[in-house]
This record gives structure tokens, C-alpha cells and sequence, in this order.
């Protein structure tokens, strides 16, 4: 059984068709790069993906359990960092992070434990005590990421988790995402085209609210299976580093 | 029902992390006090009584109340941290109930700090303790009611301003409909059933019942199930929120 399972999402705002029928399947091991110019759609199918929107038609399962109808075991599975990495800015990491311990139900030991492990692997140590509204972007991003990972979720849904880090800090989170990799179901959306090469096994690119490309990427190479908004299906075969270049030539059309 | 405790204990504390608490108490106490002794003349009423201090409650509340309620959940939503609490493994109406909870209790920590007010009239004369303890109930479980409306209204937007200024209205409305000024114009106009039904809705009625020494079944039933209401109504425009 695939670990997350996204059955013909589609979500209208008003007029505007944000997502128009996205489906797709990951497995466990799998680190799905989730691809797309800006307003395509991508952060709308994260927030179905995680039960947050209600999609206007389809379904997203985590685990086997469909967000919409068992929210609570679906969101047990999951561990979500938002667009944006919210989190309450009033707060220190360490209360945040207890607060996250405790709704996910750890107690007493358990708790301390769990948020050491994820402040060790976040690097969080030496701000813990600060409220997170005075913290640098790229330590709230890695606040956010400490949330995610807390209680070691086997699905990892995460909406741009390198934006807003420095070289060393994005180079820190995706050797975190690789070392993570082999035990969890894991999309990542982002607009860092190497870093899909860097970390991923798989690619998707969506635009204007569908999937134009889904590809395998083994050894630097890049396999895409297309599909065109006639329906018209191809593949591309390619180096993982023209990735770039397909990106654009699939998804040009929008700008 | 589980997550209310967790969601409880860090929404009391984010009141006290900021100055909200700070500031909020300082002008609710002070607001009383005024009201009290300059308006109410307390002193010149030569009773050792704290019905004075209670008869100005609804109309403090109606201002301060929806100032700690209209950042419940338009803040949430505004930070982006509504997404982060509705994909916690906790269901929607404990997260409504335990921020619900804690905008209650800390509204309950202000008005227990009014009591040197109890302090001063045991001081100055003699007067029916069990009356006052009634009363502080009654307050509590009205500034519940002015809460859950509070916490409805904030659910609906994303906008402070907005959420203070609709509330109050609202709360506004639920106040006034038992006070003589609107029941004296409605009784040359409605039969009496339609009135006693208006007035029956109405914050001061049942205030001014309690005020009297005497906690009613009826009048907790009427603030139980408005604050019921009203969070069941946070809850359902949450959930339409989702929709998009």
C-alpha cells in the first residue's frame, strides 16, 4: 500500500480552478520533489493533501486513512511543515515544541525525549529559550522542520523546507531529508532545482493546477513520463541537470 | 476529550508571554474601580454592599471582552498557524474548546484580582458575603457568554478589527435586550409573551437575577447553553474555512 495516496484532487477558488485533478502515489523510500512555477498549484494540493482544504472533489489518504474522514489518525502519521513555517511567535522552540509533544500525546520522558531528538537534528540547541518571533528565518524554518519530525512520522509532507536558509543550513536539512528517506514516505515541494537532483528519487511538476511531468531520477538521470493539456503523452529522457531546462520548456506556457 | 489540556495550557500561557496580560488587567482593574467609586458613587451610597460594583460588569465587559476574544482565532489564521493547529492529531472542537477555556479563565484571573472591592466593604461594614459570591459567578459566566460570541465572530474573519468592532455589536445587542430602555418602548408594541421571550435573551436579566443572591438553575442553563451555542458556531465556521 502506498503510504500517501492523492486520488484526482481538484480545488476551485471562486472562478480560478487552483487544482484541476492531481493524482499521484508515494511509496515508502520514496522522496517525491514536488515542482512548479509559483501559483500553480502546489501549495493548494499540500494543504488537500493534508486534510487542512477540503478539495471540491477527490481524495488524499495518509496510511490508508482518508484526511477528510479520519483526520485524527490520518494527522497522526503526518508530519506537516506548512508554507511559510508558522509557528506561535510568542513562544520559545522549547515551549513550542512541548506543546507539539504533548497534542501528539507523548508524556512526561518520552516527551524530553522526542523534542531532544528533533532539536539535536533541527540544531536547535542554542535558541531554545528565545521566543520564536525574534528568531532569523532560517532558524524558524528549522523550528518548523523540528515540529514536522517530532514524533517521527512515517509520511513527511513539507512545503518549501530550504527557503529562507543559508548554503550550510540547506546542505544540514537535505542531508536530514536523505538520512530519513529509507523509513518514510516524503514530498517536498520546492523552486531549488538542484536541490531535487541533491535529494530526490522522484520529480513532479505541476502547472496551472495539473501534472505535466512525473519522473524517476536514478544515478543523475531523469526519466519523465509527460502529458500535455490535450492529453497528449510523451517522455523525456535527460541529465538530472537539465532539469532546469525541461522545467521550463513544460511549464513556459504560463508565464 | 483529548488535546484540550495541551491546547488549554498553551493558549493561558501565551496570554501571560505577551503584555496582553499585563495591559488587559491593569485596565480592567482600574475600569472597575472607576466605575465604581466615581460613577457609582460608592461611597455616597452608605450601603456595604458591592451591587454597585457589579451593576457596571456587563458594560465593561462588552468592550473588554471581545478585546481578549477577537484574537482567538482571526490571529491564528492570520499567522498561518491555523494550519499547523487543524493538522495536529486533535480534533477541531477540543482545540475550540480548550482556547475557548483559557480566554475564560484568564478573564476569570482578572476579575478574581477585583478583590480588595470585597475586602473594602468587609472592612467598612457588614455585608451578605454569600450575595457577593453569587455574583462573581454570575459575572464569570457572563463574561463566558460575551467570550463564546467573542470566539464565534473571530472564527469568522481573519481580521482583528474587524472581529472586535461585529462582536461588540453582537454582544451589544445581547445585553441591552432586557435593560428598561428597549423592554419600555417593545411593551407599547409586542405582546407580553414576544417581550418576555426578548428579554429572556437577555445578558442583564439573568445577571440581575444572579445579582440578587440567588444562582438559578435557569439562569445556568441560559449561559451554559449560549457559550455551547456560540462554540459550536466557532467550530462550524471553522470547518467551512476549510472549504476554501
Amino acid at each position: 500500500m502506498a503510504m500517501i495516496e492523492i486520488d484526482g484532487l481538484a480545488k476551485n477558488f471562486g472562478p480560478v480552478a487552483a487544482v484541476r485533478g492531481v493524482s499521484l502515489t508515494v511509496d515508502k523510500g520514496e522522496v517525491l520533489g514536488f515542482l512548479g512555477p509559483n501559483g500553480a498549484g502546489k501549495s493548494t494540493t499540500m494543504k488537500m493533501a493534508t486534510g487542512f482544504l477540503s478539495p471540491d472533489a477527490g481524495a488524499a489518504r495518509i496510511c490508508g486513512f482518508d484526511v477528510q474522514v479520519d483526520p485524527l489518525a490520518a494527522h497522526q502519521k503526518l508530519g506537516y511543515l506548512p508554507e511559510g513555517a508558522p509557528a506561535y511567535g510568542d513562544m520559545t522552540p522549547a515551549g513550542f515544541l512541548a506543546f507539539c509533544a504533548a497534542v501528539r500525546g507523548f508524556k512526561g520522558d518520552a516527551a524530553k525525549a522526542a523534542v531532544a531528538a528533533a532539536v539535536t537534528r533541527t540544531e536547535l540547541g542554542h535558541v531554545l529559550a528565545q521566543p520564536i518571533d525574534t528568531l532569523s528565518k532560517g532558524f524558524k524554518r528549522r523550528v518548523g522542520l523540528a515540529q514536522a519530525i517530532l514524533h517521527d512520522p512515517p509520511v513527511l509532507i513539507m512545503d518549501e523546507p530550504t527557503d529562507g536558509l543559508d548554503p550550510n543550513q540547506k546542505h544540514t536539512v537535505r542531508a536530514l531529508i536523505r538520512e530519513m528517506s529509507a523509513e518514510k514516505a516524503i514530498i517536498v515541494s520546492t523552486h531549488i532545482l538542484e536541490e531535487v537532483a541533491a535529494i530526490c528519487t522522484r520529480a513532479v511538476i505541476i502547472d496551472r493546477g495539473r501534472i505535466v511531468a512525473d519522473g524517476r531520477i536514478e544515478g543523475g538521470h531523469i526519466s519523465f513520463a509527460t502529458s500535455d493539456e490535450s492529453g497528449a503523452r510523451g517522455t523525456i529522457e535527460a541529465d538530472a541537470r537539465d532539469l532546469d531546462g525541461i522545467f521550463r520548456s513544460l511549464t513556459r506556457a504560463a508565464a | 476529550m483529548k488535546g484540550v489540556g495541551a491546547v488549554f495550557r498553551r493558549e493561558l500561557a501565551s496570554y501571560f508571554a505577551t503584555p496582553l496580560a499585563t495591559v488587559f488587567i491593569v485596565i480592567f482593574l482600574f475600569a472597575m474601580g472607576a466605575f465604581t467609586f466615581y460613577l457609582g458613587g460608592f461611597y455616597d451610597n452608605g450601603q456595604a454592599s458591592l451591587a454597585i460594583f457589579f451593576s457596571f460588569h456587563p458594560w465593561l465587559y462588552l468592550f473588554l471582552i471581545p478585546a481578549i476574544a477577537m484574537r482567538l482565532w482571526a490571529e491564528e489564521r492570520k499567522s498561518g498557524t491555523l494550519e499547523l493547529l487543524l493538522t495536529l492529531p486533535i480534533p477541531l472542537n477540543a482545540a475550540v474548546v480548550g482556547k475557548f477555556l483559557a480566554a475564560w479563565v484568564f478573564a476569570g484571573i482578572a476579575l478574581a484580582l477585583t478583590f480588595p472591592m470585597w475586602i473594602t466593604v468587609n472592612f467598612l461594614g457588614s455585608p451578605d458575603n454569600g450575595v457577593i459570591l453569587a455574583s462573581y459567578v454570575g459575572s464569570w459566566l457572563m463574561a463566558g457568554g460575551y467570550l463564546a460570541i467573542g470566539s464565534a465572530v473571530s472564527a469568522g474573519t481573519n481580521n482583528q478589527v474587524i472581529a472586535f468592532v461585529v462582536s461588540v455589536v453582537i454582544s451589544f445587542l445581547f445585553t441591552i435586550a432586557g435593560a428598561p430602555l428597549v423592554m419600555d418602548t417593545l411593551s407599547a408594541i409586542l405582546p407580553l409573551e414576544l417581550q418576555n421571550t426578548i428579554s429572556s435573551f437577555s445578558f442583564l436579566t439573568h445577571f440581575n437575577a444572579i445579582m440578587a443572591g440567588v444562582i438559578d438553575l435557569r439562569d445556568l442553563v441560559f449561559f451554559g447553553t449560549l457559550i455551547a451555542f456560540f462554540l459550536y458556531v466557532t467550530s462550524v465556521l471553522i470547518d467551512l474555512r476549510k472549504a476554501g
